[in-house]
């Protein structure tokens, strides 16, 4: 237990980082030494090559996506504070917290993940999906198997069973609505990072 | 009035039945061997007899007797399960697995008062005819993804709950029975052990007649139906241990040791022996593109002889299904005929109904029938531990599990667990079988089960209803899936996966992504014919739904835009759809959403051009308007690309084209204009024309029509890709709908499936989402 305190201390504001995500100290722990495996050079802070060297990153078809997420735009690095925190998203959501009234929502409430996952999408930041974006990511998922009218009648479909406003755009709230059925908290989280 | 006709047939044929009941030999009495013998004797009295005259009408009952009376009774059956939905109020207070075991009881009992000895649940015909269809039917439509999310829970329960649930009912049966007072000395706890084990099983029979009538959620179904599959290899294993066990006299340690090595070989054997049945089934189906007629045969024979080898070396017959009929299913549906998958559902379905009917009945049968031993501090000590022990290992193992999943189990789905743990007949066959020799307490325990399974399907059948409305646990969601529910999830998969790998942790995303992978580079190769094996998941998912709803539409509104004076070479026509109410099937049932769906209907008819062609000219009457049908239609979506192109390229042209009378006028205009489009893909519109021109004269105005009128319109028109038409005039847009509408109704003619119309979504699923 010595050793888990000494690490602990070498981390810099660590207090506010599990409380901010609800990581126990274990699960801080175990990230950092994950954090510092990624980080070959030693350099304290990760960069795009650090994650494309996993190799099985490379073959998922939104891999760069997931890659650009942890990077907050203009950041060529990512500290450890940044890297936990985008994985608190997939913690699985602690159903028994006191819901105080004043704290703000937790990293991984369904909201949340569902933001994260938007922002995927999302890659220009505008806060809608556009039929392009749309067209971008399904062609990422169906590789060259499948034609561009084939896409395009998909993309379309989709939208027009999103959207409600008729912008021929999803925006956030439809985004939201349109997957309503599904148990986000359960499909969004990882049961390692409870 | 029906009613009452319907309870005349009825009696008629159960007065019938009463004769010729009973499996046990009444004499053979065919009134011709009875001839036969006065013949001879008459021959014997001396040589004067005349020859005997032609009998014109003589009665052989003997030769049809086994098949006449399985007939009967099939019909019985089926006659029965008309007859409950006949009286809707009466089926919706008491499950028909209830109504069926009365009938049951009545017939056994008129059989009785006749003379004859009722027939009896023979373990052969139950394990070998009527068990295995409702299993392969359940195995075949076992919804993947809900199994295997909770297959640790399922597991669990079926595997250590049984075990508990056996324990602990034979040891304390076997403790009452060393109680002073009561006269069950003789049995010993091998005996006790083995009963605790067959009753302790949960039935999928039983489970299945429940729990589908009251349509609950998908998570507790799949929950108490997965571990009543499940838990046959622990009956299996448990079940010829203790009868092992009690001709051999003693246990060891070894033996112990060996039960669970045999446990885990019963087991993952059956499941292996499944598997590979199931493989050599997608294999068979593969190449079947010229039988179709045989597709529903292979699938079923295959099936049965994995249950059947299962069976031969003692494995769990019923895990061997369920692995056979999961493993082919999505090679199988890729590879066979639309109509081929809608023959295997259709007979899946309609034999399990049949088999769950005689099922049910026959417990009547033999309850009436078979030699019973009542004894009172028994069959209620059994009784009331089964339910105790049931309750106990549900709650104990929830709070397990519990720590485990990351959607926890509530107490109200604890409870709809433990209650719709019921019994059924396959604890009762498997007690029918033993040997009264080592088992002299047989029965006895006969008498005990059929009690237990009384009470659990009747009380806790019939209470189940109320007790879910009341405690208001969640109903199964009737709306199907859609598009971006599909396509997010496959993107969260990604996500996930993706996220696991940066944490460094191999998790069930990983594998699930790597089975994935390895399915697509490898399996699916090997298993599915021709291109089809390189469609990814979505795009067979997409072509279902637009197919899905493309039916949906021509059935319900689509078909009451064809006007009536239409040119009679299609006798479809002549079927006029009735005025629909409006937006039955769709919510938004605008004139955009429409166009949208016919231009995808047009555009992946290509598609199922490959699906309607599946009938061998040999084997079946063709269809004279396929051939015609098809060459429209790819000519038509020919045109639909170029008219794309045409269109997105001239973005300027904004003058309406003038409305064209007459063909002639139109080609002449086309043809004369060529540098309206500035295209090379000009040259191509005659030779499309005069290819059309010869099925259908009008149609091809028409199109000729669209055509003109489509590349001319502004850009902003486009909204969907550049095909939406925007017509000034609403005339000119119905007579250009009417081109578009004749492929629908012979499209639908084509895919002829009118069943009932809410197919079950769940069996649409992709493989592995």
């Amino acid at each position: 237990m010595g050793s888990t305190n000494s690490t602990l201390l070498k981390i810099p504001n660590v207090e506010v980082l599990m409380q901010e995500t609800g990581f126990s100290p274990a699960h801080i722990i175990r990230l950092h030494d994950r954090f510092k495996a990624l980080d070959k050079e030693g350099r304290g802070h990760l960069c795009p090559h650090d994650f494309g060297a996993i190799k099985e990153l490379a073959m998922n078809p939104i891999g760069d996506r997931i890659i650009g997420a942890f990077f907050s735009p203009g950041k060529e690095t990512v500290d450890f504070h940044t890297f936990v925190k985008i994985l608190a998203h997939f913690r699985p959501v602690d159903k028994d917290r006191p819901k105080e009234p004043n704290s703000p929502e937790p990293i991984n409430s369904r909201s949340n993940k569902l933001k994260f996952a938007f922002q995927l999408y999302d890659q220009d930041k505008d806060g809608k999906i556009s039929r392009d974006e749309l067209l971008q990511v399904l062609r990422a998922m169906l590789g060259m198997q499948v034609t561009d009218e084939q896409l395009e009648s998909i993309a379309d479909r989709t939208i027009q069973e999103a959207d409600l406003d008729r912008d021929d755009t999803i925006s956030f709230e439809e985004f939201r609505k349109s997957l309503e059925k599904i148990n986000i908290d359960h499909k969004m989280s990882i049961r390692f990072l409870r | 009035m029906e009613l009452k006709m319907f309870i005349l047939v009825l009696g008629l044929l159960v007065g019938s039945l009463m004769p010729l009941g009973g499996a046990s030999g009444s004499p053979g009495s065919g009134t011709g061997q009875d001839e036969c013998k006065k013949n001879n004797g008459d021959e014997k009295n001396g040589n004067k007899t005349t020859k005997k005259s032609f009998p014109v009408l003589s009665l052989n009952y003997e030769n049809v007797r086994l098949p006449f009376e399985i007939s009967l009774w099939v019909l019985l059956a089926s006659l029965m399960k008309l007859g409950f939905h006949l009286m809707p109020r009466l089926s919706s207070i008491v499950p028909e697995s209830c109504l069926l075991i009365v009938v049951g009881l009545l017939v056994g009992g008129l059989i009785k008062l006749v003379g004859k000895a009722p027939p009896v649940l023979e373990s052969n015909i139950f394990f070998f005819y009527l068990l295995p269809p409702i299993i392969l039917d359940a195995g075949y439509f076992l919804p993947i993804r809900q199994f295997t999310e909770n297959l640790g829970t399922i597991l669990m329960f079926a595997v250590v709950g049984t075990l508990w649930n056996a324990f602990f009912v034979g040891g304390l049966l076997y403790g009452v029975c060393q109680l002073e007072g009561t006269n069950l000395a003789g049995v010993n706890l091998l005996s006790c052990l083995l009963f605790g084990s067959v009753i302790s099983a949960v039935d999928p029979v039983a489970v299945l007649a429940v729990f589908e009538e009251i349509h609950i959620n998908e998570l507790l179904h799949i929950l108490v139906f997965g571990e009543s599959l499940l838990n046959d290899a622990v009956t299996v294993v448990l079940y010829h241990l203790f009868e092992e066990f009690t001709n051999a006299g003693t246990i060891t340690v070894t033996d112990g040791f060996l039960g669970i090595v045999c446990f885990l070989v019963v087991s993952l054997g059956g499941i292996v022996v499944g598997a590979i049945y199931g493989i050599l089934a997608a294999f068979t189906s593969r190449f079947t593109s010229h039988t179709r007629v045989i597709e529903p045969l292979f699938i079923f024979v295959y099936s049965y002889m994995a249950y059947l080898s299962a069976e031969v070396f003692h494995l769990s017959g019923i895990m061997a299904l369920i692995a056979c009929g999961a493993v082919m299913r999505p090679y199988v549906e890729a590879n066979i005929s639309h109509k081929s998958h809608t023959t295997i559902k259709y007979f899946l379905k309609m034999w399990s109904s049949v088999s769950d009917t005689l099922i049910f009945i026959f417990l009547g049968v033999s309850t009436v029938a078979g030699p019973h031993e009542w004894n009172w501090i028994f069959v209620v000590a059994t009784l009331v531990f089964c339910l105790v022990a049931r309750v106990l290992g549900v709650i104990g193992l929830t709070f397990v599990i519990n720590k485990f999943r990351i959607v926890k189990l509530t107490s109200k789905d604890q409870f709809i667990i433990a209650y719709g743990g019921l019994r059924g007949a396959i604890a009762f066959s498997l007690v029918y079988l033993l040997n009264p020799k080592h088992f002299p307490m047989r029965n006895m325990f006969l008498t005990a089960i059929i009690t237990v399974i009384f009470f659990t399907v009747f009380v806790q059948g019939m209470t189940i209803r109320p007790l879910v409305d009341l405690l208001a646990v969640k109903k199964k969601q009737e709306t199907k899936r859609s598009i971006n529910e599909e396509i997010h999830t496959q993107f969260l998969d990604h996500l996930l996966t993706g996220i696991e790998d940066i944490c460094g942790h191999y998790g069930h995303h990983h594998w699930k992504d790597k089975l994935n992978r390895f399915n697509k580079k490898y399996v699916k190769k090997c298993l599915i014919a021709g291109e089809r094996s390189k469609e990814p998941q979505l795009i067979a998912f997409y072509h279902k739904m637009e197919m899905k709803q493309a039916i949906e539409l021509v059935e319900s509104g689509g078909g009451s835009k064809l006007p009536s004076a239409m040119p009679s070479t299609v006798s479809m026509q002549n079927i006029q759809p009735k005025k629909p109410p409006q937006d039955r099937a769709l919510p938004q049932l605008s004139k955009a959403r429409e166009e949208e769906i016919r231009k995808i209907l047009r555009t992946n008819l290509q598609r199922t051009r490959q699906r309607l062609r599946s009938y061998n000219r040999h084997t079946l009457i063709a269809d004279p308007f396929e051939d015609g049908l098809d060459e429209i239609l790819i000519k038509r979506k020919k045109m639909k690309e170029l008219e794309k192109k045409i269109s997105q390229m001239n973005n300027y042209l904004t003058v309406p084209a003038p409305p064209a009378d007459s063909p002639s006028v139109a080609r002449a205009r086309l043809a004369s204009d060529p540098q309206a489009w500035g295209l090379k893909s000009v040259t191509e519109i005659p030779t499309i024309k005069v290819e059309l021109v010869s099925p259908q004269n009008p149609e091809s105005v028409k199109v000729v029509d669209e055509f003109s009128k489509k590349g001319s319109q502004p850009k902003g028109s486009e909204e969907e890709g550049g095909l939406t038409m925007r017509v000034p005039s609403s005339e000119k847009q119905r007579k250009d709908k009417t081109p578009d509408e004749e492929p629908q109704p012979r499209f639908m003619r084509c895919l002829s499936d009118p069943g009932p119309a809410a197919e079950d979504e769940d069996e649409d699923e992709p493989f592995l989402p």
